[in-house]
């Protein structure tokens, strides 16, 4: 674990952070035929340096305190807003992170950036005030925000740019092989510790990839494959082999139901819950089998929730297709 | 409880190398279905069981428990020794039997972890 980097809790948060979250909500603005002498009192009253332009719903322009300046200089203040507004828009959307923010105000040097939602409409302002104090109020309103903000690998993922990004891990699984039985489930759970996925859904990947492995192992007629696929959003668990197949899958799903001879439950496990634990620790399972051909086992544990769904099926949800 | 003071209370041996006694542990499970296992129990418990097999250790792993307490002086495997000390999970030996032990570190404060 030595060798993970080490994020601050503020670094992970840039990341993190919707614009939406910091932002000032409350905008005041200005119709492109204000005065600019009426924009003086606007700025000075509301203490502010700068406004947006709206004709109607529509954003055209924004106006600050600089242009205010030249207009005095020129004795242009009866001129409207429309002549002395810039019409280069600089905006960032409500629903991308603080980082992104970031960098345009780097790469503008502008003071204020408009935010604006998946339309195009005006939402909000965002300074580099707002920022810091969207920051400071999320890591003081959370003491464990440490945990909470743990969450590594989306960062990862925004480096890559794609359709569909993932992460996969695959393992191969020998039949009857107690010797390193776990050990695919065991790297599975370092990776995720590495990628700091939250240890509340790293607990339910282990139980479920582990009695899964252990299903492979005690069932399978030539072993079998575990992936582990990581999105974004969620962890995508396949367990597949080529037989013997389960003959009911509703009895399999009993718990307490085991075909497991005796051999097995003295090493502890083939006591009928394995299907039952993972059941319990999915957010959705399916489990598809055909006698002669092989099972396939699909498990999908989303990252973000905070616990396994009690009202889950194998018939009311399906795991998403990859 | 401190784990010297449950290795104490069981008599036990401690089978791995010299870990962390100071480890502080709060709750503790017995079972030797390692299904019930990591279904119930909290990462940082103490685990009691009578299954030696490599699996109990692939099982604290996976849940994160603290230690393993082994009963009615069974030993595991030098393989499942060779893997505690990787992973960093005390074992340790008791000659009394489950109940005894259960018995005996409920008294001295150790409970069972909340729902």
């Amino acid at each position: 674990m030595s060798q993970v980097p080490k994020f601050t809790k503020i670094q992970e948060l840039v990341y993190e952070l919707p614009v939406g979250r910091v932002m000032k909500k409350e905008v005041i603005t200005v119709s492109p035929d204000t005065p600019i002498s009426t924009l003086k009192e606007i700025l000075r009253v509301n203490r502010i340096s700068g406004v947006p332009v709206l004709d109607g719903d529509h954003l055209v322009g924004i106006i600050s305190i600089e242009d205010l300046i030249n207009a005095l200089e020129q004795g242009d203040m009866q001129a409207p807003v429309r002549k002395r507004m810039s019409t280069q828009l600089i905006t960032v959307r409500e629903d991308e992170s603080v980082i992104e923010a970031v960098n345009k105000f780097v790469q503008y040097r502008v003071g204020r950036l408009l935010v604006v939602n998946k339309r195009g409409g005006l939402t909000g302002i965002l300074t580099g005030g707002n920022i810091t104090r969207g920051l400071l109020e999320a890591v003081g309103k959370n003491p464990h925000a440490e945990k909470i903000s743990g969450y590594r690998a989306p960062h990862i993922f925004q480096d890559f740019a794609s359709d569909h990004t993932s992460l996969v891990l695959k393992y191969n699984v020998k039949a009857r092989d107690f010797e390193t039985a776990g050990s695919a489930s065991s790297k599975v759970k370092r990776a995720l510790g590495r990628l700091r996925v939250l240890p509340e859904v790293i607990r339910r990947v282990a139980i479920s990839v582990y009695e899964g492995e252990m299903n492979l192992i005690i069932h399978s007629d030539q072993g079998g494959e575990l992936i582990a696929e990581l999105r974004p959003e969620l962890i995508h668990i396949t367990l597949k082999d080529q037989g013997p197949g389960i003959p009911d899958i509703e009895r399999a799903m009993t718990p307490g139901f085991s075909t497991a001879p005796n051999w097995i439950r003295e090493l502890g496990f083939g006591a009928g819950m394995g299907l039952a634990n993972i059941k319990k620790c999915a957010d959705s399972m399916k489990l598809e089998s055909k006698v002669g051909v092989g099972t396939q086992l699909e498990i999908i544990i989303h990252l973000h929730s905070e616990s396994g769904d009690e009202t889950n099926t194998e018939k009311a949800k399906q795991p998403e297709p990859s | 409880m401190k784990l010297r003071e449950i290795v104490e209370t069981v008599k036990g041996t401690v089978l791995t190398k010299q870990g962390d006694l100071d480890l502080e542990i709060s709750y503790c499970g017995a079972s030797d279905l390692l299904s019930d296992v990591l279904s119930d129990m909290k990462p940082g418990s103490l685990l009691l069981t009578g299954m030696v097999s490599l699996q109990s250790v692939r099982t604290a792993e996976m849940v994160d428990l603290a230690a393993i307490v082994f009963v009615c002086a069974k030993i595991p495997r030098p393989e499942s020794i060779e893997l505690a000390n990787e992973l960093g999970i005390p074992l340790i030996a008791s000659p009394y039997s489950m109940y005894e032990i259960c018995g005996r570190l409920y008294q001295a404060g150790l409970r069972p972890p909340k729902k």
